[in-house]
């Protein structure tokens, strides 16, 4: 083989690889990305039941209830809208009522959103990103909620609660 | 006064690094030896400098000086004391200062053990770091002085994140930074060779101690903190996806990949280009892991738009440090000369193959961290890249990679026998066949890809140790002979060894917990018994204890298997009453390599308590496998041909000589 020919081998390896990195790369994106929505936005898209998504928004005070075996129920809200959750297993740390939560899961026929998975990534200042710009997009922001990140020098991943 | 002396430190540190960033580049231009050796105390100097500057701090932390914002903001008089020292590095500032404090001292073990560099790379090197230095330096003392003063100083301090407080935040951050910050100095050699316009084989065996030293503090960073979150978290997850994670495992990728492609450099004097580049990468890369995780941007777009001065600070030091440098290399890259010739089947070709699968790997990871970030700012929609995406990108390219792991080190230099390869590594085949066939029958009907997976780990592994037979002639000579000879191979050859083995048995560990993970989840009261994976779990009873700054409740369970009793596990819910937050402090019990883990939910009106008990198989060998690549590093940097310092071989010397 000549230099030329080596040369070209590698590099048209290359490409096949990085086409396949590609191909590997947009099929993910399309089917395993999840949108972040409030409840006024599910309202307003008519997101339809089984789609997964992620709800962010206030846990309205005074909504948690516990059912057997670690079943609860709550209400999320963003001052403009609500949306009944149920979810079977332990709550993060750092859910309260009154506080930012998000959660993924899907809408089911009646109505509610059935999470999976709860996530609460924020200490007692501070709301979930999401949470906190969509509030304030839609003019719930009150600024006692506080605004402090935690400012972790360690990764300090979502804590969460997933069945 | 501790305050001062330390931001005053912290100034001096920064006039030595503005010295030291133009003098000696001005003295290797004029061939000025002195000049040139001017960088050299500098670089000591300012190590001296940065930690006084640090010291004040950590004093600051440990005698609660609440009069200092960062100490009131992060710190309480109640802390335990290794808590108020590792709280140094639990913020933003204290962050800052340990990540300049490691790029000097860096600088300065470069200053200190450089002195058989050429002069003028040494001053290149040092000038370029001095760069880095000098930016950061301005960033802590622009936008995040640590050693702010308050007017009314509080009595008390608003303590530190609970979850922060914990062994591992002792450990990880260093670790981690040492890592990070250990590519500057690659990227500063690559900077200086481009700057030079001179690059040789020895240039790669100066470069590589450095990388592998950077790269083992990197891998076990990253497997501490994988760690930490399993234990500390409490659900037992040791990888999410997080794009703060995602943000340390780039620079590890491409990390890998230079260890490989410097390995090429060193041995045959090719893939030169490349090598410069990919110096230059890992270092922006770990540039850009800092951007996100100190600028904010991560926390919320939102907020990096309306309190923009650290992020943008940060940003810009990323553009003109990644610009700047990639500029430079279009610019210079053509004057490298070029190496030697190989053929596609050969070391040097896997190596290739292996840079190119860990580089793919690392784009598909900077994608899926940054594409809801770019989508964020460009549309406003808001969407997240999880664990799924990552499975389906990062996981089917890591496969052909594993699968050639074993072919590499059997490949001859510049011409390989791929046929010949395969033949050697048939034991390996043979055994991971075997293997898949007993686990697939042991767990006839579950998972279909996990017992491949175990297949393709046990080949990683035993191809590892295939090479290792082969090159001591295993079975062939008589069995004193291998053992002499065994003594014999380079430390290198065991250090891949171990580093390869190490692969596999994380894989392992990887693919047993997510596949054989078995739960329960429900509440208990006092005497109630769960049962997980043949374990019996009797929850004794919960008691409250007052710690230093928290109280918790301590809840006993007793561990049996087949009615014998095996130990007592205590997991505990703490509360701490500063912050008003609690965290859950998990069990752990060990058997073997699996381990069983409980963590505490919320205790009901009734005194029912929600609990969490998985059983994790193989789980440690998760960071088992990193430890042991590690291990591997540790041992090919002791190798006498890397050693920092030691005599120059005669090859390398003519080498040299070449290059002139």
């Amino acid at each position: 083989m000549t230099r030329k020919q080596r040369r070209l081998t590698l590099i048209g390896g290359a490409l096949v690889v990085l086409a396949i990195a590609a191909g590997l790369v947009l099929n993910a994106l399309r089917d395993s990305i999840v949108f972040f929505s409030t409840p006024s936005m599910v309202a307003e898209k008519h997101i339809g039941p089984g789609r997964r998504f992620r709800l962010g928004g206030l846990v309205e005070t005074g909504s948690l209830k516990r059912g057997d075996n670690l079943a609860v129920t709550f209400t999320v809200g963003d001052g403009g809208a609500e949306l009944p959750v149920a979810y079977k297993g332990i709550l993060p740390d750092l859910f309260r009522e009154g506080q930012g939560v998000v959660a993924e899961g899907s809408l089911d026929a009646s109505g509610v959103f059935r999470a999976d998975t709860v996530l609460a990534k924020h200490d007692e200042t501070y709301m979930p990103k999401d949470v906190a710009d969509a509030l304030k997009k839609q003019g719930h922001w009150k600024d006692d909620y506080g605004t402090k990140p935690t400012a972790d020098a360690a990764p300090a991943p979502t804590q969460g609660a997933v069945r | 006064m501790i305050a001062e002396s330390g931001h005053y430190a912290l100034v001096l540190a920064l006039g030595l690094a503005l010295i030291q960033s133009t003098v000696p580049l001005l003295g290797a231009r004029w061939r000025d030896a002195a000049l040139m050796n001017v960088a050299r105390s500098t670089a000591l100097a300012q190590l001296l400098f940065v930690a006084a500057s640090f010291a004040a701090l950590v004093t600051l932390h440990v005698t609660s000086d609440f009069s200092v914002v960062n100490v009131y903001e992060n710190s309480h008089s109640l802390k335990p004391l290794i808590y108020k020292i590792t709280g140094v590095w639990g913020n933003h500032e204290g962050s800052m200062l340990l990540w300049v404090s490691i790029l000097a001292l860096f600088g300065g073990l470069v200053a200190a053990f450089g002195n058989n560099l050429p002069l003028s790379l040494r001053a290149h090197v040092l000038a370029v770091q001095a760069w880095i230095a000098s930016a950061f330096y301005l960033f802590i003392l622009i936008t995040s002085n640590p050693f702010l003063r308050i007017a009314n100083p509080p009595i008390e301090g608003r303590d530190l994140n609970p979850v922060l407080q914990d062994i591992g935040l002792a450990v990880h951050p260093p670790m981690l930074y040492l890592g990070y910050v250990g590519f500057s100095i690659s990227f500063s050699f690559a900077v200086a060779a481009l700057l030079e316009g001179r690059i040789d084989a020895a240039w790669a065996r100066w470069v590589r101690p450095w990388t592998l030293m950077a790269w083992i503090f990197l891998t076990l960073g990253i497997a501490m903190g994988s760690y930490w979150a399993y234990y500390e978290l409490g659900w037992g997850g040791w990888w999410f996806w997080d794009p703060v994670e995602n943000a340390s495992l780039m620079p590890w990728l491409a990390g890998t990949a230079l260890l490989h492609s410097a390995l090429v450099m060193e041995k045959r004097n090719a893939l030169k280009v490349w090598t410069i580049l990919l110096s230059i990468l890992t270092f922006s890369l770990s540039l850009l892991g800092t951007f996100l995780v100190r600028s904010g941007v991560l926390t919320s777009v939102h907020a990096f738009a309306t309190d923009p001065t650290r992020g943008v600070f940060i940003l810009l030091i990323l553009c003109v440090f990644i610009g700047g440098s990639l500029t430079l290399f279009v610019w210079r890259a053509s004057a490298l000369k070029q190496g030697g010739l190989f053929a596609p089947i050969s070391r040097e070709g896997a190596l290739v193959l292996n840079n190119l699968f860990l580089t793919t790997a690392c784009a598909t990871v900077f994608i899926g961290t940054l594409y809801p970030l770019a989508l964020e700012v460009l549309t406003g929609e808001k969407i997240s890249v999880g664990a799924p995406f990552f499975n389906l990108t990062f996981a089917p390219l890591f496969v052909p990679l594993l699968i050639a792991v074993p072919f590499g080190p059997l490949l001859a230099w510049k011409r390989g026998d791929l046929l010949g390869a395969a033949q050697r590594l048939m034991a390996a085949g043979i055994a991971a066949f075997v293997v898949i066939a007993v686990v697939w029958a042991w767990t006839y009907g579950g998972a279909t890809l996990a017992p491949i997976a175990i297949g393709l780990a046990v080949f990683v592994i035993s191809g590892a140790l295939c090479d290792l037979a082969e090159r001591v002639g295993l079975f062939r000579v008589p069995l004193s002979i291998s053992l002499r000879r065994a003594r014999g191979l380079p430390r290198a050859t065991w250090g891949t060894v171990f580093a390869h083995a190490g692969l596999g048995i994380a894989l392992i560990g990887i693919v047993c917990e997510t596949t054989w993970n078995s739960e329960y989840i429900g509440t208990m009261r006092p005497d109630d018994v769960a049962r997980v994976a043949g374990y019996q779990l009797r929850l004794d009873g919960m008691t409250p204890r007052q710690g230093p700054n928290y109280r918790e409740m301590v809840a006993q369970f007793t561990v049996s298997l087949d009615g014998q009793r095996i130990s007592v596990m205590t997991p505990s819910k703490r509360n701490f009453t500063t912050r008003g937050s609690s965290t859950t402090e998990a069990a752990l019990l060990s058997r073997g390599a699996s381990q069983l883990y409980i963590s505490l939910g919320d205790t009901a009106a009734d005194g029912s308590i929600a609990v969490r008990i998985y059983h994790k198989p193989l789980v440690l060998l998760i960071w088992w496998g990193p430890v042991l690549m590690a291990f591997g590093g540790m041992l090919s940097l002791s190798d006498r041909r890397l050693r920092v310092g030691a005599p120059k071989p005669a090859r390398a010397a003519r080498a040299l000589q070449a290059a002139e």
